[in-house]
């Protein structure tokens, strides 16, 4: 499966949730298919996408969140994954997109190309709730049960190792860092907020 | 353990005041009072890290949300969150509040925390991090309220170094 077409099946799911992704072809991947101001592209710091993932879904625990991560990025924090599975927030959506490399710096592999298997990890780590994928469809259905179950999840979803030609887009950092922020506090509150 | 109690309370006390509702933390030493004062509020969420840099992400979704949150962490662990202050938190424009225990000063009997020690303010520094210590109790209040201010203001982050004379009670 291409990454673009798992992003494409679930692009209808992710319209009322918070999403986090990663750097890089993800980023670039999903802003071509459509931006929502609901949309945070970490640009940089690799592995902290799952970090702040966590932060926004312990802020707003009625607000369904998803983290759009690679396993380039994932390596880079896996002791965050201990983190996540302790503080278990069950609004949270865990997706690693596993091309075995670091696809966006010239395509070196990653050690998921050699055996280290992410699900295993995060289900080791203590993460509820976790699959790994290779179809489409299966991306489709794993994705949506992972959105409907309280619970928190990690999906990983084998694709293939291509991208866009370029990453840069037109939005700037800033621009949808103060969008999602507002965004964010916008989206009506059951609860109270702890602010 | 000569941690001091009262400081800590304190500490604790303007954070609270300040809007704090979300502290990460990497325990040190100097911070077990602190730590435990977190975990016991039910008005404060914990969030126990593996690494300290996972605290800058959970800061910046936290702020990004609506909620302030401050990091507990030692020299050491301000020094291994580097990439994820400035590439997460200053890319970004998050006022992050560090409260960075400042180990390796004057006084420090542990040979491995001195070289962290000596360069701490040095990074700070080089990162363009406004900061300050809280060296005694009459400066906690205040400077906790104005490195908070700043960071608001300048959406930044900032650090208060958390040293000796205010966290540690000699024998």
């Amino acid at each position: 499966m291409k990454r673009r077409e798992a992003l494409e099946a679930i692009y209808p799911m992710l319209d009322d949730c918070a999403v986090v992704t990663i750097m890089g072809a993800v980023a670039a991947e999903l802003q071509s298919i459509g931006h929502r101001q609901n949309f945070f592209y970490l640009q940089h710091a690799m592995g902290l996408a799952s970090s702040m993932g966590l932060g926004i879904a312990l802020s707003r625990p009625e607000l369904k969140v998803v983290v759009l991560d690679g396993d380039g990025s994932l390596l880079m924090n896996l002791g965050g994954l201990t983190t996540l599975a302790r503080y278990r927030p069950r609004n949270l959506v865990h997706v690693v997109f596993d091309n075995e490399s670091l696809l966006s710096v010239g395509g070196f592999p990653t050690a998921t190309s050699t055996g280290s298997d992410l699900a295993a990890i995060a289900a080791a780590a203590g993460v509820p709730r976790t699959t790994t994928v290779h179809s489409r469809e299966e991306f489709f259905a794993a994705f949506g049960l992972a959105k409907e179950m309280d619970d928190l999840s990690t999906v990983v979803a084998k694709v293939e190792a291509v991208g866009p030609s370029g990453y840069v887009t037109d939005l700037s950092l800033l621009e949808n860092r103060y969008q999602f922020a507002r965004y964010l506090r916008s989206v009506p509150t059951e609860t109270a907020p702890r602010a | 353990m000569p941690v001091s109690t009262a400081s800590s309370k304190l500490i604790y006390e303007c954070l609270k005041d300040v809007g704090v509702r979300i502290v990460s933390a990497l325990p040190e030493t100097w911070l077990v009072h602190l730590i435990r004062m977190s975990e016991e509020d039910p008005e404060m969420t914990l969030v126990r890290l593996a690494k300290e840099e996972e605290g800058v992400g959970i800061s910046a979704g936290a702020h990004l949300a609506g909620v302030k949150s401050a990091m507990l962490m030692q020299n050491h662990g301000f020094l291994a969150s580097v990439n994820g202050i400035v590439s997460c938190a200053q890319l970004y424009r998050i006022p992050l509040l560090m409260l960075i225990s400042h180990r390796g000063e004057f006084g420090e009997r542990d040979p491995w925390q001195t070289e962290g020690g000596g360069v701490t303010e040095h990074v700070l520094d080089a990162l363009r991090i406004p900061h300050a210590t809280l060296e005694s109790p009459d400066h906690v209040g205040r400077r906790i309220q104005k490195a908070q201010t700043l960071a608001y203001s300048a959406s930044r982050p900032v650090a208060l170094l958390l040293c000796r004379d205010l966290m540690w009670e000699e024998t």
